[in-house]
Formats: C-alpha cells, structure tokens, sequence
C-alpha cells in the first residue's frame, strides 16, 4: 500500500531532512510515527501526497509510482488519500460546513449526497452546532476537528494524519483516535504522526520512530520512546 | 464538468467579485471606461464615415464638350466615361435639363421670372456629362484622362472636397485602429492583472486545494466565472451611458445646427448605430474576460 526504497530529501543541499528511509506499510495498517520535532514526520507524511519531491528513492502509495506520476494524475491521486495537517490548511474564506463540502464537490459528488453526508461528519466530530463559523472564529482543537472531518469525508484508502490531537485536551484526544480506530477497522490504511506517549503506549500499535531523518526502530505493539 | 459543479463553479465566482468589492469595482470601472472609449470612438467613426460617404456621392465631376460637337461623339464619349472602373454613374444632361435645374435652385418660389426667359435659353451650351465617383481618391487621374479627350472642352471638378474627404477617411480609418488597438490591449492587461493579483490573494487557498485532489479546471472555473461577469458588467454599463448620451447629443446638434443638418450633418439612428454597439461590446467584454482570465491563469497556476 506505501512503499519507500531508500527515500532522501534535502529541503537545502547536503542537509536532509529524511535520509535513505525503507518503509513498507501494509493495506489495512494501523501506524504511529514518532520523533522529536524536526525529526523528518511531516516531510515523510508530505511526501507520501507527492506535495513534496524526493531528492532521491522510489515511493508506492495506492499501487501508484509517485516518481514517474504525470502532473495531470496528481488530483486524482490524491483524493484516494486523506490529509490532516498539522497546521489544520483549511479555506479561511469558508465556513466549517463549506470547508468540508468542499473535498466532496471536487470529486463531483452530487448535491444531494453532500447535504446527508457533511451534516453526518459533523456530528461525528462534535461541531454541529459551528457549522457556520469560519476557520478563525474556531478554537485550535475544533480547528483540528474540521480538517480530519474533511479528510475523511470521501471515505480514503489511506488517512494520513499530522499530530490530529496536538491541540486537543486527553478527552477529545481519546475521542479522535477511538474514531481513527473505528476507521482503520472498515479497511483504510492509517498513518497518525502524534507526540502523545499516553496514546501511543496505550494502543498497542505498530510504531516507527524517526531521529534526525532515520528510522531508529519499527515496531510491532510497539511504544513510545523517547531517547531523552 | 457535470451540471452541480458548473453551478458551484458560478456561484463561487459571483462570491469572489464580491468579497474582493473594490478589486473586482476597480476591474469593472476600468474596463468600463475603456468600453465607453471605444463606443464613443465607434460612434464618432460611423457616423464620420457615413457622413463622408454621402457628401462622396454628392461629389461630382462635369465634363463639357466643345462647340459644335455631333451627337455621336457625345455618345462616344460617354462611353469611353463609363468604361473606367472608378465611375458609378454618369448622367447626360442636355441644355433643357441644366436649365430646368438652374431653374428650380435659384427661381423657387418665382418661377414666373423664370418664365420669361423660357424661349432663350441661357445655358445653350451646357450640355453635358454629370459623372459621380464610386472613389473619390481616383478624381484627379479621371480628369487628366478626361481632359485628354476630343471633343471635351472643360472639366469641372470639386477639388477641394474631393482631396479632403477622401484624406480625412484614410485618416479616421487609420487612427481608429490604433485606438481600438491600444484600448483593448489596455483592457487585456488590466483584466490579467486583476486575476493575477486574485491568485495572488487566494495563493494559500489554491494550494489547499490542490492538495484536496482539485483539478486545474475545477480551480480555474471560479476565476474564469469572475473574468467573464466582469467583462460583461464592464461593457454593459457603459453601453447604457453612451445610449443615453448619444441620443443626447444628436438631438442637441441637430438643434443647434438645424440648417447645416440636411446636407451635411445626417447622424445615423442610435438604433443602427446600437445594433453594431451593443453585440460588439458584450463580444469584446466578454471576451476579454474570458481570454484575460483564462491565459493568466494557465501562466500562474501551477503548484
Ligand atoms: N519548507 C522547508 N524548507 C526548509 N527546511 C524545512 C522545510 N520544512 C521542514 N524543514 C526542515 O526539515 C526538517 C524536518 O522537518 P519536519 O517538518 O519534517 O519535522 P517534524 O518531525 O514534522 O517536526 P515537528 O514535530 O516539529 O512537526 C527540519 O529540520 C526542518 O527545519
Ligand atoms: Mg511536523
């Protein structure tokens, strides 16, 4: 499902941020990736969207070589996956209801399919009654929310998701990976960047941990550890 | 593109005008002027044309013939005249004619001091060939050809009005080309740089979507929607100004110059004159819009 065959890349010359990474993750995977800041996880998350070039190595995702991909293949592509991003990248000149929507109307959904199905993603992440506020008039957690709303709304293969609790209190945090849980158990592929050691450790998934652009261990069951 | 995305792709321009008011008024207005220009141009140009037009087929060349002259060679003449391309029409007027003529200019409303004259006419000798030009620029070459005739004994021309009429066509034609030239190549940069400085604004946004998995079409649309609406708001407006201001103002000359009106000042009916106007400018707003927004686009869209 996601392949990486020693996978470098160097935002300045000579200095990478991810170095000569192997990574292999299987359809129907659950995975945590851990590291300190600036170990390399949003830049490998980046890359796996084709939002990022290697410098150099071969990357699979969805069955598709992302190195010889045409530019016009790109869109589609990436609607098999679903983003969270760190920094949440929602319209800012649209409203939670619109920002969500929006995923669907790119892929042509008809109208009447958007108007059963956001109303549904939103009480799924607990905002229904925000649907009209716009992007700055949310909290950083509900923020937080509303992307992983529209990452999952066309229902992906593959969730990538970067840090999607970072901003929200243990409850809402358990709340978020329970439904990455529940997602992951109808069949798509997830990939969760997260610093929370209490999750991590409590869910007993596999775990890859980044130092300085490498992988330093992969576990199965795994933990969070951290060198320091 | 299916019927739910043309339609989100509308309504999503129509936003953009609005929440970049004073971009999208600034595009408007500009364009606007530009339009009001080149209408007020058109205006000025077809009407000078057709004025020229009609003074054109009053100008007139009068060829006489020398005394005793057979009617044979009249014949002979007059068909030699009417073999040269640059002649529309050539009349023969006989003595009696040219008197009646003179008669009806200068006797009107006495026509009983005409009536004296009736058994001795005084212009026995002005018999001759009334030649109108379908080009006036050819008067010069058809005199020295006509003068080169036997047989004629004068030729009469209208110099001055020939040579300026047709200079003054030559003129407009020349100008108004340029103008229209420079004013559209105005309107396609404004109307470029208008969606440039959109991108610009919506850069961060563009890029989100992209991300989504949008394709350059589903992006491009609003934009194009936007170009399209400004340049037919852009040309619409002004059309109603100059409808307005040219029955205005043909109403106020014609007034103020009523006796000049009926040989020389004939304006051509807003009606007409809008006919051309109307389809010409929403053509050209609405192509400029389209053509403005779409290139730009193609050339600042790639992430
Ligand atoms: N756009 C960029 N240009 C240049 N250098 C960058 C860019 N983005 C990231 N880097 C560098 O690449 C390295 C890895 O960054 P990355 O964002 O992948 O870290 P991270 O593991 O996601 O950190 P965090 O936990 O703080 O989010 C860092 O040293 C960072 O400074
Ligand atoms: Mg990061």
């Amino acid at each position: 499902m996601i392949s990486l065959e020693h996978v470098t890349k160097s935002y300045t010359v000579g200095v990478p941020a991810v170095k000569d990474l192997n990574l292999q993750i299987e359809k129907g995977e659950f995975v945590f990736v851990v590291g300190n800041s600036g170990s390399g996880k949003s830049t490998l998350l980046k890359l796996l969207i084709k939002e990022l070039e290697p410098t150099e190595g071969r990357i699979v995702v969805n069955g598709q070589e992302l190195n010889t991909m045409k530019r016009k293949q790109i869109p589609k592509f990436r609607r098999g996956i679903g983003f969270v991003y760190q920094d949440f990248r929602l319209l800012k000149d649209r409203n939670v209801y619109e920002n969500i929507a929006f995923a669907q109307r790119v892929i042509q959904t008809p109208g009447k399919q958007i108007k059963r199905r956001v109303p549904a993603m939103l009480s799924m992440i607990g905002l229904a009654e925000k649907y009209r506020s716009f992007p700055k008039e949310l909290s950083g957690g509900e923020q937080q929310r509303v992307a992983l709303a529209r990452a999952l709304v066309n229902d992906p293969n593959i969730l990538l998701a970067d840090e999607p609790t970072g901003n929200l209190d243990p409850k809402n945090s358990w709340d978020i990976m329970k439904l990455l849980e529940e997602v992951n158990e109808t069949g798509t592929t997830v990939v969760v960047v997260t610093h929370n050691r209490e999750i991590v450790n409590a869910m007993k998934k596999r775990v890859v941990a980044l130092d300085d652009g490498a992988i330093i261990s992969d576990e199965k069951k795994g933990v969070y550890e951290n060198e320091n | 593109m299916k019927i739910s995305t043309i339609g989100y792709s509308v309504k999503q321009g129509i936003k953009n005008i609005f929440r970049n008011k004073m971009f999208s008024l600034a595009s408007v207005a500009t364009m606007g002027a530009c339009i009001f220009l080149l209408g007020i141009f058109f205006c000025i140009v077809v009407n000078f044309q057709n004025m020229v037009k009609q003074a054109e087929t009053g100008v007139s060349v009068s060829v006489y013939f020398v005394k005793g002259i057979n009617q044979e060679r009249i014949s002979e003449i007059g068909d030699l005249i009417r073999k040269r391309v640059e002649v529309s029409e050539c009349r023969f007027v006989s003595a009696e004619e040219a008197w009646s003529d003179f008669q009806k200019d200068y006797f009107k409303g006495n026509e009983d001091l005409a009536a004296g004259l009736e058994d001795d006419n005084p212009l026995a000798d002005s018999e001759h060939y009334e030649i109108f030009l379908s080009d006036v620029s050819m008067q010069n070459s058809l005199v020295i050809y006509l003068q080169s005739l036997e047989g004629v004994r004068q030729v009469n021309k209208s110099e001055m009005v020939a040579d300026t009429l047709s200079n003054f066509n030559v003129l407009i034609g020349y100008v108004s080309i340029g103008i229209i030239g420079i004013l559209l190549a105005v309107s396609v940069f404004l109307i470029s740089n208008t969606v440039i400085v959109g991108i610009a604004v919506r850069k961060e946004e563009i890029a989100i979507m992209k991300l989504i998995g949008a394709t350059d079409v589903f992006i491009r649309a609003p934009f194009v929607v936007e170009g399209i609406l400004i340049g037919l708001v852009g040309s619409g407006i002004p059309l109603i100004l100059l409808h307005i201001l040219y029955n205005e103002v043909v109403e106020f000359i014609e007034g103020r110059f009523s006796t000049l009106t009926i040989q020389f000042l004939t304006f051509l009916p807003s009606s007409y004159v809008f006919s051309k106007l109307i389809p010409m400018s929403l053509a050209i707003g609405l192509g400029i819009g389209f053509l403005g927004s779409f290139f730009t686009l193609r050339k600042h869209l790639k992430v």
